[in-house]
């Protein structure tokens, strides 16, 4: 595994502390008060143009929002939030506007650049071999679009998507260019009163992707959102819309890096998935926000909502996560199978270190006939972290014949760290077949000592053992994503023993 | 040249004592077999020259073209030329052989000094050794001792030390779990890997391996220290008589 080799290289110049991606952009920014109120919620709506249903739309979430209360139901602890000590929205100050990449601030650029995401030479990436079973495309490209604190800054490869009739684009530009598909599909798989976070996010969202594959349409190339929190204190809020209309196909790749901060940072993103009749979308996320340092101070809170509805028969929709950063993470990406023969899948692999605390797994929701889901998740816990898989699978009275199988595999390295397994199941047709299977491991010390033994360092053999015992889902990402997962793995196990 | 010089070796595990005054000394080219009952101190002598944490040497030192030994982590060791055949190889799921063959030779020969191989050098090498142990590409393309039979896993050994090239090979009772079939391909490669810059210790109950892995020198263990040196013949006595009369020795 030469990647592997190539990363523990990298790691050993890197201290525990050093967040690789923590350092800050010097840029004027555009700041909305701070707190939020009605107010806040029309500064921001002000700010990105929205037409006035869109305005409405908000506020009635934020009213909504006022009545609600934070859940307290996850495996988390952390402080209060105060939600009037937080600025809602910040944006690098536009000097015009952009019309191409080369119009972007430099400065911006460089920061991307310095996260090895140069976005001119790295999008369209030469040579790369597709994933076994993935689309065959001789070049494979990558679409960007990048979100630099609240606004997106660039998309990448607009004129090509636009001739295969996709629609790739900020989400603010959809409201104004797009509002018919915007308010077809917004809020219908996460409705604005579905929890108090999605409330918080439909009230105050500053911007995100959108996507949209016209019928009969195969996206011709990857496309790919990289977020970045960059202003002190800006909790960020993403509203991403993807919709694949029918007999229609998207891979989709999100990443996301935050720069190191003594302040915790709140992130509540929303992310909806449509599929129509035959549709396929793959959702791919790499997450490694900052997780707080060594002594649990600083990182990222990171509560999402994401959830796929497949609307059409023999739809199918794919969640693969890859999550190693933030300090907290409450996070269930689900799949709501309404179609008849529809069919969902949440691959994952969570490493939590240091002080981390991750809640996350799935929902897999069984309404139409004959509906399959798949669950596959693998924990790995290291320092004095706790991580809890999570998960319902149930079926619906009218789901006859729904099948499920779920693995969820623990694998806890050091003995101060926790690991913990809390399936829900829920049959309400006695047709529906569930499986579940779960295991949890340590790393032996007779494993370790076996790889030294061979030459291996301790941080090369955590390395490859995680990247075996992951190896399952490793292999469901696009390869690009695959070969930075596997980075990432190791580097966020460093120092993880001794 | 002197390989492998132990001195006065003491070692412990939770305060008891396993090894009590052990010395032994080996030269480049030698096969020493070291012999005893179960609970002499074999396993422990072989885990504490590779450097497995969880024992406390209490003295005396092991010096390895004179350096210091005990100095070492278990991975400098092996880059200096050190290799352990274990007993119980570890299965390490997910990971396949090759790639683990792969990083593991890199790893030395990164620590050698030397460039990584490229992937049809690599890949020429590794058929080469396991065409001549009976291995085949299914076996490499598994998981690491995933699945394999007691004789694979011994084999798979043979084909790490044939692959690292190490100068002293520590053989930890390869012949147990093996049948007779086994025995003899896996006595066989590791015969091919005798040589005259090479050293062995081959430790085992049965004089049976050592009709096959002939030695230059056998140690007589018994209680934590070696009770009996002597040439070939010295096994052969035992199996006539047993280890019943070094315990009382010892």
């Amino acid at each position: 595994m030469v990647a592997v080799q190539e990363t523990v290289e990298r790691v050993r110049r890197i201290d525990v502390d050093q967040y690789r991606y923590g350092f800050e952009t010097q840029i004027e920014s555009d700041k909305a008060p701070k707190g939020l109120s009605e107010d806040t919620v029309r500064f921001i709506s002000a700010k990105k143009n929205e037409p006035a249903w869109m305005l409405e739309w908000r506020l009635e979430a934020y009213r909504r929002w006022l009545t609600m209360t934070e859940p307290t139901w996850a495996r988390v602890d952390y402080p209060k939030i105060d939600y009037q000590d937080i600025y809602y929205y910040a944006a690098p100050k536009p000097k015009k506007t952009l019309s191409s990449i080369d119009e972007i601030d430099p400065e911006i650029l460089k920061t991307y650049e310095k996260l090895g995401i140069p976005l001119r030479e790295v999008a369209i990436l030469e040579g790369v071999e597709p994933p076994p079973g993935g689309p065959q495309t001789p070049n494979r490209k990558i679409a960007v679009d990048a979100v630099f604190d609240s606004v997106s800054v660039a998309t990448t490869f607009q004129k090509e998507l636009k001739a295969a009739g996709v629609i790739f684009m900020p989400i603010s530009e959809a409201i104004r260019e797009h509002p018919e598909l915007v308010q077809k599909y917004l809020g219908t798989v996460v409705p604005t009163s579905d929890n108090y976070f999605a409330t918080l996010n439909s009230a105050v969202f500053s911007d995100g992707s959108f996507v949209y594959v016209p019928p009969g349409v195969r996206c011709p190339m990857e496309l790919s959102t990289y977020f970045r929190i960059n202003e002190r204190n800006t909790g960020q809020f993403e509203r991403t819309l993807i919709i694949a209309d029918k007999g229609s196909y998207i891979s989709y790749l999100e990443g996301c890096t935050a720069p190191q901060r003594d302040e915790n940072q709140l992130h509540a993103a929303v992310v909806e998935l449509v599929t129509l009749d035959d549709a396929e979308i793959k959702y791919s996320t790499v997450q490694n926000w900052y997780p707080g340092n060594s002594e649990g101070k600083g990182g990222i809170y990171n509560f999402v909502t994401k959830r796929g509805d497949c609307r059409g028969k023999n739809s199918k929709i794919s969640w693969t996560q890859v999550e190693t950063g933030s300090a907290i993470t409450w996070k269930y990406p689900s799949c709501i199978l309404r179609g008849d023969n529809s069919s969902g899948e949440f691959y994952s692999i969570v490493i939590s270190n240091g002080f981390q605390q991750v809640d996350s797994g799935t929902k897999m929701i069984h309404l139409g006939k004959n509906t399959s889901s798949r669950i596959i998740s693998k924990g790995i816990a290291a320092g004095k972290s706790q991580n809890t898989y999570r998960g319902l699978v149930s079926a619906h009275r009218k789901a006859t014949g729904a099948r499920n199988y779920t693995a969820c595999d623990s694998l806890l390295i050091g003995d101060k760290c926790g690991a913990h397994t809390v399936p829900y199941v829920e049959a309400k047709n006695s047709s529906a077949t569930f499986e579940h299977e779960a295991t949890t491991s340590k790393i032996s010390e007779d494993v370790l000592f076996y790889c030294l033994q061979r030459g291996l360092s301790e941080q090369q053999a955590i390395g490859l053992v995680v990247n075996g015992f992951a190896k399952d889902v490793l292999q469901k990402l696009p390869m690009e994503f695959a070969v930075e997962a596997q980075k990432l793995i190791s580097i966020s196990l460093e120092g993880s023993v001794g | 040249m002197t390989l492998l010089e132990i001195q006065d070796l003491n070692v412990g595990v939770d305060s008891r004592e396993i090894i009590r005054g052990l010395d032994l000394m080996v030269n480049a080219g030698e096969v020493h077999a070291i012999m005893g009952p179960n609970g002499s101190g074999k396993s422990t002598l072989s885990h504490v020259i590779a450097g497995k944490p969880g024992y406390e040497v209490t003295g005396g030192h092991i010096l390895f073209r004179g350096e210091d030994l005990l100095e070492m982590e278990p991975n400098e060791r092996a880059a200096k030329g050190v290799f352990l055949a274990f007993q119980y190889p570890v299965e390490i799921p997910g990971v396949t052989t090759m790639n683990f063959l792969r990083t593991a030779l890199n790893a030395q020969r990164k620590a050698r000094g030397r460039g990584e191989l490229s992937t049809p050098e690599f890949l020429k090498k590794v058929r080469e050794v396991a065409g001549s142990l009976n291995i085949t590409r299914d076996m490499l393309k598994r998981g690491v001792n995933v699945g394999f039979s007691g004789g694979e896993k011994k084999r798979n050994e043979v084909l790490q030390m044939a692959l690292f090239e190490p100068s002293l090979c520590i053989l930890d009772e390869i012949d147990s779990g093996l049948d007779i079939d086994a025995l003899r391909i896996v006595a066989s490669g590791i015969n091919g890997l005798r040589s005259p810059e090479r050293a062995m210790i081959v430790i085992t109950h049965y004089q049976r391996l050592l009709h096959y892995i002939v030695p230059d020198y056998v140690h007589v263990m018994s209680k934590g220290r070696v009770v009996k040196s002597g040439s070939k013949e010295l096994a052969l006595e035992l199996e006539a008589c047993g280890y019943a009369q070094f315990e009382t020795a010892a």
